[in-house]
């Protein structure tokens, strides 16, 4: 367990917990594009690096900014008035917890049975390249065909609809 | 002889780094090298300033600045001066954390794209089999930054800049990727190493550089569209113009920040033109095959410099694009045509080799073009240019 | 505690994070950031099983993780987008009064 690890699973915690807890939106968007950076890294830690670059390229190149927009387009930066949290906020703290108790009592309980530190894979970029054309062709043309709809999609919802409706 | 000029500076480092331990030496290498290039680009961004201004100065038919030094040569450096000890002015309603971070996130992952450049032969920091995709994601890093600034000055021409910068920085980015993809498509590998290298090849004394194929020079022109854009340079510096919004997303910034957003940008002019040499020019391999004898730092630096002399040519001859004019010759235009290049790509391949392949490709390229073009010139009814001259 | 271990409470961490997020906070922007909080928790989970799985060179966990990646994106589009259009017509985005279906 090195410390490199240590490092940047702290940041991403870190990250993940301001972007659910500070008061400001754009701050806790802020806050959410340091945890995808730590995640991205994370993920270069475990020698998955088109898989973490394709996470920086993504999630902090445009999901990041997206966020922002949407923030800044529904005037989310001011506070309310009245608190940021739900009048239900125990409940749904406590369900979080529970969750998590859950799931670190499976993991803590099979460590033992978990496989040991493996040999790093080398994968190149080719060996992705040929999975996607031979194996997971389906899968790729499927994503193709709902990224091009919820591009679609989204632009006709948030469009600003015709003065008189649609003609 | 011409082998150790070549790779003088690979050698100079071996004999640095092996006065050390040999454990350390792997990371004293890399840091070194890291060292060496953050060093670098900023004298050559001194430099540039200084071409730029006198550059620009020449083709506004005025001599730009000649007090400070010969032919101001020290020009930067009072720049320098000043940006230095000048007031760092953060305004009372600032976001003060975001406000101090967003300079530094900038010039942060500026300078990270420099990783992967390759700058001569085995002259690269990091040889990343996903290379191309790693600068990418650095380049789509640079936007939140943007975003960063412009928003906690708290500002109204600020946010507004961003928003402008950020709009842009989006669309264009989706074509820089589809320009750079043919590169990848033709090449097979997404390492720049690989692609410099696949280029360096000479067939009757002219090299295979991918410009000087129809797709490639497609290619590149988009590419170059897409890298003036992406750089926030004339003529889309419609966020920065100082006649419309006082001077964008750092309007509120002054001083050594202000000096590391100007830093910001002319390194992302670097580090674009750094890629655009790899990609589509050849990057370190020289232009004919009789003068490969030179070292092949010099060609990579001459391409790049070559290529910083057109943004600034550029600059100085064509007007500023409004907002929603950039937007759609990027989404109606320039994207169409990224995709119609993919498929010449994949057609070129498919050809085999010979000259049909030649001419069937420029084909369809240049029909394209024109049919779009004129298409578009008989919508708007553009008439030849008239000038009018003052007496 | 293997390395395995590690990456999958780091992850359990950030999902129950998200979770909590996304059901205590009011505003709908906040709530989508913690689903992808919690999408990414996930694809976390998948990347560690992949690298110390017994067949890492099946690249299968990879690209779930990928394509994992490329649908969350496509769902935050649609879904801010549905945020926008919400407040267009409500004028808020406050979750504790969109309480009725009256609109």
């Amino acid at each position: 367990m090195s410390l490199v690890f240590y490092l940047l699973a702290a940041l991403t915690v870190a990250g993940g917990l301001a972007a659910m807890l500070l008061k400001n939106t754009v701050h806790c968007a802020l806050a959410l594009t340091v945890a995808f950076a730590g995640l991205a890294l994370l993920y270069l830690d475990l020698d998955a690096q088109f898989a973490g670059f394709a996470q920086l390229l993504v999630y902090v190149g445009a999901v990041a900014i997206l966020v922002v927009f949407a923030i800044l387009l529904t005037k989310g930066s001011e506070t309310p008035k009245d608190g940021v949290f739900s009048h239900t906020w125990l409940a749904g703290l406590a369900v979080a917890a529970a969750v998590f108790a859950v799931l670190a009592w499976s993991i803590l309980q099979s460590v033992s049975r978990l496989p040991q530190a493996a040999k790093a894979p080398t994968v190149t970029v080719q060996q992705i390249g040929v999975a996607l054309i031979s194996r997971y062709v389906l899968p790729l043309e499927i994503v193709a065909v709902l990224l091009t709809v919820a591009l679609i999609g989204a632009v006709i919802v948030a469009m600003h609809e015709k003065e008189g409706g649609a003609q | 002889m011409i082998e150790t000029a070549d790779q003088i500076f690979v050698l100079l480092l071996h004999w640095l780094v092996s006065f050390l331990p040999a454990s350390w030496q792997p990371v004293a290498s890399a840091v070194l090298c890291a060292a060496v290039i953050v060093c670098l680009f900023p004298a050559l961004f001194a430099l540039t300033v200084w071409l730029e201004r006198k550059g620009l100065g020449r083709m506004q038919n005025r001599l730009g600045p000649n007090r400070v030094g010969p032919f101001g040569l020290l020009q930067p450096i009072a720049d320098g001066i000043k940006s230095l000890t000048k007031e760092d002015i953060v305004p009372f309603s600032a976001d003060a954390a975001v406000h101090f971070l967003a300079p530094i996130v900038l010039v942060v992952t500026v300078f990270m794209g420099f990783a992967v450049l390759p700058m001569g032969r085995n002259m690269v920091l990091v040889d990343l089999d996903a290379g191309l995709l790693f600068y990418f994601a650095m380049g789509a890093s640079t936007e939140l930054a943007v975003f960063m600034a412009g928003w906690s000055s708290r500002n109204k021409y600020s946010l507004l800049g961003a928003m402008r910068a950020v709009a842009q920085m989006i669309s264009y980015e989706v074509v820089l990727l589809l320009s750079s993809v043919v590169v990848v498509m033709i090449t097979g590998s997404l390492s720049l190493t690989r692609i410099v290298e696949a280029q360096s090849h000479y067939s009757w004394g002219l090299p295979h550089w991918y410009i000087f194929t129809p797709w490639g020079l497609a290619g590149f022109v988009m590419y170059a569209i897409a890298a003036t854009a992406e750089t926030n340079r004339s003529p889309f510096d419609l966020p920065e113009g100082e006649s419309e919004l006082v001077a964008g997303y750092h309007t509120e910034y002054s001083g050594f920040k202000f000096a590391l957003f100007f830093l910001g940008e002319y390194v992302a002019m670097f580090s674009i033109s750094g890629l655009g040499t790899t990609l589509f020019l050849g990057g370190w391999s020289a232009p004919f095959s009789f003068l490969t004898w030179v070292p092949s730092w010099i060609w990579f630096f001459s391409k790049l410099m070559l290529s910083i002399f057109v943004f600034i040519w550029l600059r100085g001859t064509l007007p500023r694009l409004r907002q929603d004019q950039l937007m759609n010759f990027a989404w109606k235009f320039v994207l169409p045509m990224c995709l119609l290049n993919l498929l010449v790509t994949g057609l070129w391949r498919f050809l085999g080799d010979g000259w049909l392949r030649w001419v069937i490709c420029s084909a369809i390229l240049l029909l394209a073009y024109a049919g779009i073009a004129l298409g578009e010139q008989r919508r708007k009814h553009i008439g030849p240019r008239s000038y009018r001259y003052a007496e | 505690m293997t390395p395995l271990a590690g990456y999958l409470l780091v992850a359990a961490l950030l999902f129950s994070i998200g979770l909590a997020g996304a059901l205590t906070r009011r505003n709908a922007i906040l709530v989508l950031i913690g689903i992808e909080l919690m999408l990414n928790a996930a694809n976390l989970n998948l990347i560690a099983f992949w690298r110390y799985g017994p067949h890492p060179e099946a690249l299968t966990g990879m690209m779930f993780a990928i394509f994992s990646i490329a649908v969350a994106a496509a769902e935050a589009a649609v879904g801010l987008g549905l945020v926008i259009s919400i407040h267009r017509h409500a004028h808020t985005t406050d979750l504790n009064l969109m309480n009725r279906m009256k609109g």
